[in-house]
């Protein structure tokens, strides 16, 4: 059984969750995105952001959660350097439910996920540890991150193999990709650690968990160091095990001295939230459309094919490409020119962030293959340059010579020079009929897709058999 | 010209030109080089004073805009932050503490032109009854500098009545303010809970401490909490005052009011004959006054020491453990320490009475003791609000002595901290319950002042400030004896 406690950042909002520092703190200097209440400077006391609250419960009911009639912050009391107050404001259900949503559910292939609890927390800073070795080894904190409003979401121990854990972390990553109130794709913006157990075994967490492709690794490793420890009859401890990514494997913390009392006690300085049904109404009005409603719509309006429809809508940035490049009539082909030709181009966060492709070059792209005006190879050639310049369709059409060679004088011209350099094809697409494609590929080749592949195919089918 | 005026003189005599804020400040410093050995009321003095004053008589001079309080001399506990100025809480952990903010009730303060002349000596991190717990040593009593000013704002009422400066800011978080108000004679005000906003007020028990006014005059005091009450966006748990003026209409009596005495606070073994004789010709000025006077009971009274060192330790237990020598105290060496032994100096740096209330705050918090403790302490608290919203039904204002005992001598209840908490007795009700409650100067007792408490249902400091300058207005007592 596999249970996961994720972390996500809400990367997207303007500021911390109880200050007016930024949010997105990646880009600062050390220690430059701080101020008196972040540092949890003496006197100083936290405020509010609503819109921390509102995103979060976005969340919280994308993923079919219970909403509390009244929000409380707790704090959770420990020693650590990179907790400027020593202790964190979080949430906790101790006087009923009044976290930010609970008692959730996701389907992954058929099977529910259940959800246990969500709740709305403070990042810590960050320590960064440096040194020639061990015994010189140096802590730095980094205080930008402290305060960066966090979404935990604590799972049920639902999880049967490493497989459905990376199939609900895809499907959750691509939700608050949607819902835009996070960008998981940012280092540290999505973190996860797992609870492991066998049948008739204590639960083992494990924590220190770098990528999603780790935390696959160290639940298949857990759960074989488990299985192997139950087959010889050794019992198995509940302990917090940390993961080791230099030897992908995990070992054994002090379990007893980490055996801590976290002495919860009420924030006072946050007053209870009250949720009233018209805010958390207009939160529902507001959240954009859900993946797999999108999903439905593409297929049955568009008519476009499911598995295209499925990477489309669970991309943020492809469906809103999508969104704003399609019309009705050409629905079908925006969607098959993301899925197959832009997709390689825009694979990366960094490729995305320096596209300058915009929604009405694809509508434009479309248009003008319609139009009869160059070929499809020809357009995913344009669409490169495209992304690499911005230049508009027609600019790059007039200056590329992209446009299609439909003059038969000129094709002509060009099929007897492939003809005369390749007498072996020709000899062999007169025997069978069927070769003739490697011709009309030493064509297009040789034109860089510009030539009107009907009109080739037509020439070269009268120039063999006469 | 006097130190003895009332702040509302002072503005007059400002503004018809007989008195310039410089030559008042100027006095007020020298009252301060005169007394500061023997009241040390002050952990630090603004050295900028003099300049600021001259700086506002230019401007009034000049008929520019001049804010209300045309440079009089304000104090301030030092556990209110002033920006670019040291912020001790009068502990070694925070010696050298400079704070890069202004507290709101500073920057209103500031705004309105307040010369902020020092920084109020205190009980460490406002924890104590005696100011015997300043790192810096303690404050002495202006009317007899034998015994304590009270605590833990004892600085800011020392100060006042020594004529240092025309009144002060302190923190009340079970009686700071009203305590040392009672035992220097002067006025004290806690206000309703979320009035005063707390940003800057390096928090001890946040869930019930405010900020608060103490000054000669209950009108000086309605005055200072025109200018600093009301709604802040930096702390949450403000409320708006919809800018009520607490000034107008304060002479309008207590004629047909009903006041309840607290029985609890106001008879039985702990309470001191002379403070009881006393607050019962209290009660007969209240009645000639033209209110209805009679007893009551409020049963949760009897638990509520207990139940305030059981919150406000655990409070204080979170509050402060961010004060573990890594940002704040001694200077850390790069060397560092090993693990366990920067534990056992990371806390070294802590007095004895915030050692004390720590070591308690992380015990009664604790998994398989917060049941018996805190969340117990929490049911004493909802049923005692209860018992006092009903008792607000039936009465205008509840009263008791402030504290049940007169001013002790130094060092008399210091190694009895249960006998030493008792003094909260009376004063620990309106924290519990966000009520606001002030304490007005009614005699003196072989030298020693006595001072009654008022208390008044949430958010009607109007009423209160009312019914406690008809009191004043019974009372002909004179200034410290310095």
């Amino acid at each position: 059984m596999i249970g996961l406690e994720i972390h996500c950042q809400l990367t997207n909002l303007q500021s911390k969750l109880f200050c007016s520092c930024k949010a997105n703190y990646r880009e600062f200097e050390p220690n430059t995105n701080i101020c008196p209440v972040c540092m949890g400077l003496p006197g100083s006391l936290p405020r509010l952001n609503q819109k921390a609250v509102e995103k979060a419960s976005m969340i919280a009911m994308a993923l079919n959660c219970k909403t509390p009639q009244r929000l409380g912050f707790f704090r959770k009391n420990y020693f650590y350097p990179d907790l400027p107050k020593n202790f964190q404001i979080t949430q906790l259900n101790m006087y009923g439910p009044t976290s930010i949503g609970e008692q959730g559910k996701v389907s992954i292939e058929g099977k529910e996920i259940r959800i246990r609890r969500i709740q709305l927390e403070e990042d810590p800073g960050r320590l960064i540890y440096e040194g020639a070795s061990e015994r010189t080894q140096i802590t730095l904190v980094d205080y930008n991150r402290a305060g960066t409003p966090l979404v935990e979401i604590v799972t049920e121990p639902d999880f049967d193999n490493p497989r459905q854990v990376r199939i609900f972390l895809n499907i959750l990553s691509d939700l608050l990709e949607n819902l835009g109130v996070s960008d998981p794709s940012l280092e540290g913006a999505m973190r996860a650690d797992a609870n492991v157990s066998i049948e008739g075994g204590l639960r083992v967490e494990v924590k220190n968990i770098g990528s999603f492709h780790d935390l696959e690794k160290s639940i298949h490793f857990e759960l074989t160091r488990q299985q192997s420890l139950a087959e010889r009859g050794i019992a198995i401890a509940q302990e917090t095990r940390h993961w080791d990514d230099k030897r992908k494997i995990t070992i054994s913390s002090r379990s007893k001295e980490e055996d801590e009392d976290y002495r919860y006690i009420l924030e006072g300085d946050i007053p209870w939230v009250i949720m009233d049904s018209e805010s958390i109404e207009k939160w529902k009005k507001n959240m954009p459309e859900s993946i797999s409603s999108k999903k439905e719509r593409y297929i049955t309006k568009h008519a476009i094919p499911a598995q295209v429809a499925d990477v489309l809508s669970s991309d943020k940035y492809y469906s809103d490409l999508f969104e704003q490049a399609h019309t009705e009539s050409n629905a079908k082909e925006v969607a098959n020119m993301i899925t197959t030709d832009l997709m390689g181009l825009v694979d990366t966060r960094e490729k995305r962030e320096q596209s300058r492709l915009t929604p009405k070059h694809l509508a434009d792209l479309i248009e003008i293959i319609n139009s009869g005006k160059i070929t499809r190879s020809s357009a995913k050639n344009a669409l490169q340059e495209i992304v690499k310049t911005g230049k508009s369709v027609s600019e790059i059409v007039s200056q590329t010579g992209l446009a299609k060679i439909s003059d038969e004088r000129e094709l002509v011209k060009i099929i007897s020079d492939v003809m005369a350099q390749e007498p072996t094809a020709v000899q062999q697409a007169r025997e069978n009929p069927q070769t003739i494609n490697y011709l009309v590929g030493k064509v297009m080749q040789k034109t860089k897709g510009t030539a009107d592949p009907t009109l080739t195919l037509k020439i070269l089918k009268e120039r063999i058999s006469s | 010209m006097s130190l003895a005026i009332s702040a509302l003189e002072y503005i007059s005599s400002v503004k018809n030109g007989s008195i310039t804020a410089e030559e008042f400040v100027a006095k007020t410093l020298d009252q301060i080089s005169k007394h500061e050995d023997r009241v040390h009321a002050f952990i630090s003095i603004n050295e900028r004073a003099l300049d600021q004053a001259r700086e506002i008589d230019k401007k009034i001079k000049s008929k520019e805009k001049v804010g209300a309080f045309y440079g009089m001399p304000i104090s301030i506990k030092d556990n209110i932050s002033i920006k670019g100025g040291k912020t001790t809480c009068a502990s070694k952990m925070l010696s050298d503490y400079v704070s890069p903010y202004d507290a709101t009730v500073v920057s209103k303060l500031k705004s309105q032109d307040a010369i902020l002349i020092g920084k109020a000596n205190l009980d460490e991190f406002a924890m104590g009854v005696a100011t015997e717990f300043s790192a810096f040593g303690p404050s002495k009593n202006p009317w007899n500098t034998d015994y304590v000013p009270g605590g833990s704002s004892g600085g800011s009422a020392a100060s006042v009545s020594a004529l240092e400066c025309m009144a002060s800011l302190g923190s009340d978080t079970g009686g700071s303010v009203r305590n040392p108000a009672s035992f220097c004679s002067v006025v004290g005000l806690k206000p309703t809970y979320g009035l005063v906003s707390r940003y800057g007020l390096v928090s001890y028990a946040n869930s019930i401490e405010q900020i608060g006014p103490i000054a000669r005059k209950v009108e000086d005091v309605a005055f200072l909490l025109n200018h600093i009450a009301g709604k802040d966006q930096n702390d949450n748990t403000t409320v708006d005052n919809q800018s009520q003026d607490y000034l107008a209409g304060i002479d309008s009596g207590i004629e047909g009011k009903k006041i309840g005495i607290i029985k609890e606070m106001s008879r039985g073994a702990g309470l001191d004959k002379n403070v009881e004789s006393a607050f019962w010709r209290a009660v007969d000025s209240f009645e000639k006054l033209g209110a209805k006077v009679e007893e009551m009971s409020l049963d949760m009274v009897e638990y509520t020491v207990a139940t305030y060192y059981v919150l406000t330790t655990a409070e204080a237990g979170s509050n402060l453990s961010r004060y573990d020598n890594i940002r704040y105290g001694y200077p850390m060496d790069l060397e560092g320490y090993e693990f366990k032994s920067y534990i056992s100096k990371a806390r070294r740096n802590f007095g004895p009475e915030v050692t004390r209330r720590m070591i308690i705050g992380g015990f009664v918090p604790s998994a398989g003791f917060a049941g018996k403790y805190l969340l117990k302490a929490l049911k004493v608290k909802s049923k005692l609000k209860r018992q006092v919203l009903e008792a607000f039904k039936k009465f205008d204002f509840l009263i008791s002595p402030t504290v049940p005992i007169l001013p002790f001598r130094f060092g008399e209840k210091i190694d009895d901290p249960l006998a030493m908490y008792m003094a909260d007795i009376n004063t620990v009700t309106a924290n519990l319950t966000g009520i606001p409650a002030i304490s007005v100067p009614f005699e003196i007792h072989n030298g020693l002042p006595i001072g009654v408490q008022i208390h008044a249902n949430s958010l009607q400091e109007k009423q209160l400030l009312q019914a406690a300058h008809a009191l004043q207005g019974t009372t002909s007592i004179p200034g410290a004896p310095l």
